[in-house]
């Protein structure tokens, strides 16, 4: 016999997770362009200079957690659509979610050497 | 524009008797119409006249029983309020059951799982109070909030346009389901409100739903489940923090 099982109890942390990384993403976006604007890639040196100043780093830091949180929801979205063996799922879940982590690893180690 | 004369129109349609055909497929027939013919349906049934083999739902013929939901050239609607006069003159009409439930025959589709759905929400008024001599009063302001919920005729031509049905059926609500739930979670006299958004904090429950408003399109009693369904989910969050 084939059950349905529902119930699981969330979702709504992750509807508002999603639209709270979009909101970071949107308002760092246009921190960017207006630094871009303001000539804050003017050379090499300006780039670094800029993208090393500590809040900038913080700020970075964050919108590359959001977009990793954002994309995180929205894959997951796709193999809960698309996906229907359970142990695949879960299996691809799991990748997604390592490769995340991963990138958040990497996003700290580049930003931290500037 | 309304014609002054008879007129044949051609159709496609899709043709489906599991009991003789092997698969579905697309018929091409014409029909001529009498200037009286004003809505498909009439056409439809002009159509039955000619081929009595072809399978539809309709009853009321007025909008209100919601039987006659199909997919009329690519989009759903009811035939007997979709007008002859919109149609392009000189292409066929094409005719397709309603997409994403299974089809029993022609544009006959079983619709088990969208009522089934329709059901899990609880569609009724729960009020646990001593029944009262005439009836459960409430405020003009509070009945104002049902407006563009109860009118809902249960065609089904938003939840078989909404992809988040087609891969979910079995677990995702639907907008019909979900403008129901809302109707009964906005309703002052129903007690059950807390049970109710528990039942839909579920990730496939309610939140499938990713706001992509195919049902506010093709919804011919002009109703918004969207919107409903940003209000179950503004309560939940309203609840939550
Ligand atoms: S808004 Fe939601 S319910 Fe409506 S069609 Fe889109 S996903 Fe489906
Ligand atoms: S909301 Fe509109 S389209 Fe959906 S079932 Fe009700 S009347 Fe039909
Ligand atoms: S026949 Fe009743 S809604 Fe069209």
């Amino acid at each position: 016999m084939k059950r349905i099982v529902v119930g699981a109890h969330y979702g709504l942390k992750d509807w508002i997770a999603q639209r709270v990384t979009a909101v970071v993403m949107a308002v760092f976006t246009i921190v960017m362009i207006a630094a871009i604007a303001g000539g804050a890639t003017s050379s090499a040196e300006a780039w670094r200079g800029f993208m090393s100043h500590g809040a900038i780093r913080i700020a970075t830091f964050l919108f590359a957690i959001s977009l990793f949180y954002h994309a995180w929801i929205g894959i997951r979205d796709i193999w809960m659509d698309y996906v229907k063996p359970a142990g695949l799922r879960l299996a691809l879940h799991v990748l997604t979610a390592l490769a995340l982590i991963a990138y958040t690893g990497w996003t700290l180690q580049i930003l931290w050497r500037l | 524009m309304m014609p002054t004369e008879n007129r044949t129109v051609q159709f496609k349609i899709y043709r489906y008797d599991p009991d003789r055909d092997a698969k579905p497929y697309m018929q091409d027939i014409s029909v001529e119409l009498d200037v009286t013919d004003r809505k498909l349906l009439d056409a439809m049934v002009r159509l039955k006249v000619k081929d009595d083999s072809l399978s539809f739902r309709r009853s009321c013929r007025e909008g209100v029983c919601g039987s006659d939901a199909m997919n009329i050239n690519g989009k759903n609607g009811l035939a007997c309020l979709t007008d002859m006069s919109t149609f392009p003159v000189g292409k066929p009409i094409v005719l397709r059951p309603l997409p994403g439930l299974p089809v029993i025959r022609d544009l006959v589709v079983d619709m088990t799982q969208f009522f089934k759905q329709y059901h899990s929400i609880k569609p009724y008024l729960v009020n646990n109070d001593p029944l009262p001599e005439k009836e459960r009063l409430q405020s003009p302001e509070d009945r104002e909030e049902l407006n563009g919920l109860y009118e809902c005729i249960l065609c089904a031509c938003c939840t078989t346009a909404c992809p988040s049905f087609w891969w979910n059926p079995d677990k995702f609500v639907g907008p019909a389901g979900l403008l129901a739930a809302y109707r009964f979670i906005a309703d002052t006299r129903d007690q059950a409100t807390t049970e109710r958004l528990d039942n839909l904090e579920d990730p496939y429950r309610l939140f499938r739903c990713h706001s992509i408003m195919n049902c506010v399109d093709v919804c011919p009693k002009n109703l918004n489940p969207t919107k409903a369904i940003g209000k179950i989910k503004e309560m939940m969050l309203q609840r939550a923090i």
